[in-house]
């Protein structure tokens, strides 16, 4: 299989998480849209693990345990926006503005 | 003798100094009067001693070295100068004495201003090197503002002394290069070196043409002339003091005292000055309502005689006048001060009748008569001297002057000129000299004042002036050179009887109105605004100035304030600009970071 | 290109597909579902590149476990079933030329560096549970141990911070 394929496949997947991650309102799209670059990430370590034969398996272990510890960041994450939720009653991220530089002097 | 010299100057400013340190402490007429009545003897000495054995006793206390010419600390006495001061204190004796009566509010201050100006007079008229001179004239300068200002409560004195100081200040600048142009000239600042050193005609004229600068602005001729009437704001003691005897003839004197370093040139532009001087300032004069204010003309009118005596080459001529001068204008300001007091106000319209204070009128009367240059007061002899020379300047081959001549004669025009405004003069003279004393002393009262003879401490100080307004011109009959001659004096006489004659008619039609209403109305006013001198400065130089200070104060508040404060508030809007960015949005941040990210790479593959 | 190539290039039309929908559309719930069939066909790519081991880790995990986390996340938040209009921030434009200029850059460079690489597929068995055990457990144990920590460490961090009576 020519290598392009895999490989411009996972580079869509991931400028389409990029748009997502900058565009998106409700913090809980915004995961979904890291999980996308996640998932090409390891599209393509696949991909090259298949390319070079590795005998280490590297690729493959490290997309394994990408799996795994993008599962915990979900977890976390979700449990975060959920935080967040019950002290604002909402997850909007452009209303989320507390760290925003006053307006009027220093 | 010259120890003498120096104690007589420096026993008023002992005074000056404890006046204004220990004021209230020590009784101020005493520290006042005092002092100036023992330098009055030793300067009586001094003059004594000068008759007796003429010649010139010079001394220095120190050089001063500095980088082009050395300054030397010295005193001087000859002939000219010890008459004159000794003219000084008698006058600043008479007019202490006077003030401790006439000034009540701040007297200890008053008393000390006035020994510091005796000073700086006396330090003017012994001075030996021409800085020296410079340290008392401009000494004489501060302390007439301060004296001119004296009732600083009401702005119009305060503007009064800045007017005074402000154009006498413009003169001094002139008078100062015209030392530097001298003294350079001369590789010496000591008088005696500046006469006898070899000096280039250019340098001559140079010099002496700067140093008219100043003598115009302290002895008020014309062009500097305009600040002497206003001065008049002042208490009368100081208008007779400073304005009548002494600051103002400082000028006249340093030119006497310079006399034969002035060429031809420079005289014949003081003998123009003074003429104008004289016919301006004589017109102005019938037309005041001021009594002050008359007497105020009359000086600058008066000093312009003594500058044409110096221009039509008669030194002894002029300082004769000088001397005269300051005993009878001393005389009629003293005595005005003693009118005023009576009648509440200066004006002319509101006295009349005074004829029953005997000491004031009779005292009056003489300065008058002097002034007018009626026979036998000391008036008519020095004037009469002038005129003769003006005279003789003018028909004959010029008297000599009494210092070795340079330069050559006045000019045939300009001494026809001189001549001719003297003679105007001495005719304008005579009518308001009569003018003032009719509406003075005549007549019924126009105003309800309790007719009262001044007290003692002022009857006296006029009456010793009065003595020698009257006696002094004696002495030009014993001296060869001012003996009067017949047909000036016939002239001048003459002339000096059909103006007053002519006010006198006027008056008697009416003597409750003043004569000067027979002038045309216009004319009647330009005299009275003195031909609008005032205005014109104002709107040429005052205006402009003031502007200018404006524009720079608003420049510096609008330009360079703003500029500096710009920068703070610049500094503060380029920061809230940069403070968008942080709008608290992770999503923003974000964007930034992989942008940046896209375009390193971007970069990266581009250029490798 | 091969049968293999052409399955794939559909498999990734897909995935993509469902990708730009995840993050373009109105409905949240959609986009939750468009992401289990982004995962799908990424699973389906996973086995047409033989390694099918990872490729049902994908399915068990990803769709199984994170989509329904992501869900239960969906319904704690009261999102608003239905079209929403306001799911797209301000940011969008910016956004989405930062992920234009991005995919531009990628897609150019990678096609560009690997024009001539071709990966050999006949070579099977290589992405069996067999061999991946294997090498997990020899050579990657150390990440696996610290791993399993990590997972612990979510764990209870999970817990903590979802309490309510702290």
């Amino acid at each position: 299989m020519h290598l392009v394929y895999p490989v411009v496949v996972a580079a869509l997947l991931f400028s389409a998480g990029v748009y997502g991650v900058l565009a998106r309102r409700n913090a809980i799209l915004v995961l979904m849209s890291a999980e996308l670059m996640l998932n090409a990430v390891n599209l393509n370590l696949v991909a090259f693990d298949v390319w070079l034969r590795d005998r280490l398996h590297g690729g493959q272990v490290l997309t394994l345990f990408t799996i795994v510890i993008a599962a915990a960041e979900v977890g976390l994450g979700l449990a975060i926006v959920l935080l967040v939720f019950r002290n604002r009653e909402t997850i909007d991220i452009d209303s989320l503005q507390t760290l925003q530089e006053s307006r009027e002097g220093e | 003798m010259i120890g003498f010299a120096a104690l007589v100057v420096l026993l008023p400013f002992a005074a000056a100094l404890a006046g204004m340190l220990l004021g209230r402490r020590l009784r101020p007429a005493l520290v006042a009067v005092v002092p100036m009545g023992l330098a009055t003897v030793v300067s009586a000495g001094i003059a004594v001693t000068q008759w007796a054995q003429p010649g010139v006793r010079a001394g220095t206390l120190t050089m001063v070295h500095t980088a082009a010419v050395p300054i030397g600390v010295s005193l001087e006495v000859n002939g000219l100068a010890a008459d004159v001061a000794l003219m000084v204190c008698c006058v600043a004796l008479a007019v202490q004495v006077y003030s401790v009566a006439y000034v009540h509010e701040r007297y200890s201050s008053y008393a000390a201003f006035v020994s510091l100006f005796t000073a700086a007079m006396l330090l003017v008229v012994y001075a030996g090197d021409l800085l020296v001179l410079y340290v008392g004239w401009e000494v004489m300068g501060v302390c007439s503002y301060f004296l001119i200002g004296h009732h600083w409560e009401d702005r119009a004195n305060s503007r009064a002394a800045v007017k005074a100081f402000l154009v006498t200040r413009i003169g001094d600048v002139g008078f100062l290069f015209g030392i530097f142009v001298l003294g350079l000239g001369a590789h010496t600042f000591s008088i005696d070196g500046v006469l006898a050193a070899p000096l280039s005609h250019t340098t001559m004229v140079t010099g002496t043409l700067l140093l008219l600068a100043g003598v115009a602005g302290k002895s008020a001729q014309f062009p500097l002339h305009t600040w002497l009437p206003d001065a008049m704001a002042g208490p009368t003691p100081i208008s007779a003091l400073i304005h009548a005897a002494t600051m103002v003839a400082a000028g006249i004197y340093v030119v006497a005292r310079l006399y034969p370093v002035f060429p031809a040139a420079s005289l014949a532009v003081l003998g123009i000055m003074a003429a104008i001087s004289m016919l301006g300032a004589a017109l102005a004069a019938l037309a005041q309502d001021d009594l002050k204010r008359v007497l105020a003309y009359s000086t600058i009118s008066q000093l312009g005689f003594m500058a044409a005596g110096l221009a039509v080459g008669s030194r002894d001529a002029a300082v004769f006048h000088l001397l005269t001068h300051g005993a009878f204008k001393a005389v009629l300001f003293l005595g005005a001060g003693c009118v005023i007091g009576v009648t509440g106000s200066n004006l002319l319209r509101d006295m009349g009748g005074l004829r029953l204070m005997p000491f004031t009128f009779w005292s009056m009367t003489i300065g008058y008569a002097a002034l007018a240059g009626l026979p036998p007061a000391s008036g008519f002899f020095s004037k009469d001297a002038i005129i003769e020379a003006a005279q003789s300047s003018v028909f004959s081959t010029p008297m000599p002057r009494t210092a070795s001549s340079l330069g050559g004669a006045l000019p045939g025009w300009c001494a026809w000129i001189i001549y001719l405004t003297l003679l105007v003069t001495v005719l304008l003279t005579g009518a308001y000299a009569m003018r003032a004393w009719l509406l003075t002393f005549f007549g019924e009262p126009r105003g309800t004042y309790e007719i009262r003879e001044a007290g003692p401490l002022m009857r006296w100080p006029l009456a010793a002036l009065a003595a020698p307004a009257l006696l002094l011109g004696w002495y030009a009959v014993f001296s060869g050179e001012l003996r009067p001659h017949f047909g000036s004096a016939a002239l001048a006489l003459l002339l000096a009887l059909a103006g007053a004659g002519v006010v006198f008619l006027i008056w008697n039609q009416d003597p409750a109105l003043d004569p000067a209403r027979r002038l045309p109305a216009p004319l009647a006013r330009a005299f009275q605004r003195a031909f609008y001198l005032d205005e014109v400065y104002t709107v040429a130089i005052v205006r402009p100035a003031v502007a200018l200070a404006m524009f720079v104060a608003i420049a510096d508040h609008k330009v360079i304030d703003a500029g500096v404060e710009g920068t703070a508030t610049g500094a503060r809007g380029l920061a809230g600009v940069l403070r968008r960015a942080q709008n608290g949005n992770p999503q923003t941040y974000l964007t930034g970071l992989l942008a940046g990210v896209a375009l390193i790479a971007l970069a990266v593959v581009i250029l490798t | 290109m091969t049968t293999l190539d052409v399955v794939f290039v559909l498999l990734g039309v897909v995935a993509v597909g469902a990708a730009v929908l995840v993050v373009t559309t109105r409905q949240l719930v959609h986009a939750a579902l468009w992401l289990v069939v982004s995962f799908g066909a990424l699973a389906g790519g996973y086995l047409m590149l033989t390694a099918e081991f990872v490729a049902w880790v994908q399915v068990l995990i990803y769709v199984g476990a994170v989509v329904v986390l992501l869900l239960f996340g969906i319904m704690l938040t009261r999102a608003p079933i239905g079209r929403s209009a306001d799911l797209d921030s301000g940011n969008r434009w910016a956004a989405l030329a930062v992920a234009l200029a991005t995919a531009g850059v990628l897609v150019t460079v990678l096609v560009r560096g690997f024009r001539t690489a071709y990966a050999p597929l006949d070579v099977a068995g290589q992405g069996a549970a067999k061999p991946l055990g294997e090498s997990v457990f020899r050579i990657w144990v150390l990440p696996f141990e610290v791993l399993s920590v990590l997972l612990l460490a979510a764990l209870v961090g999970a817990i903590v911070l979802s309490r309510r009576e702290i």
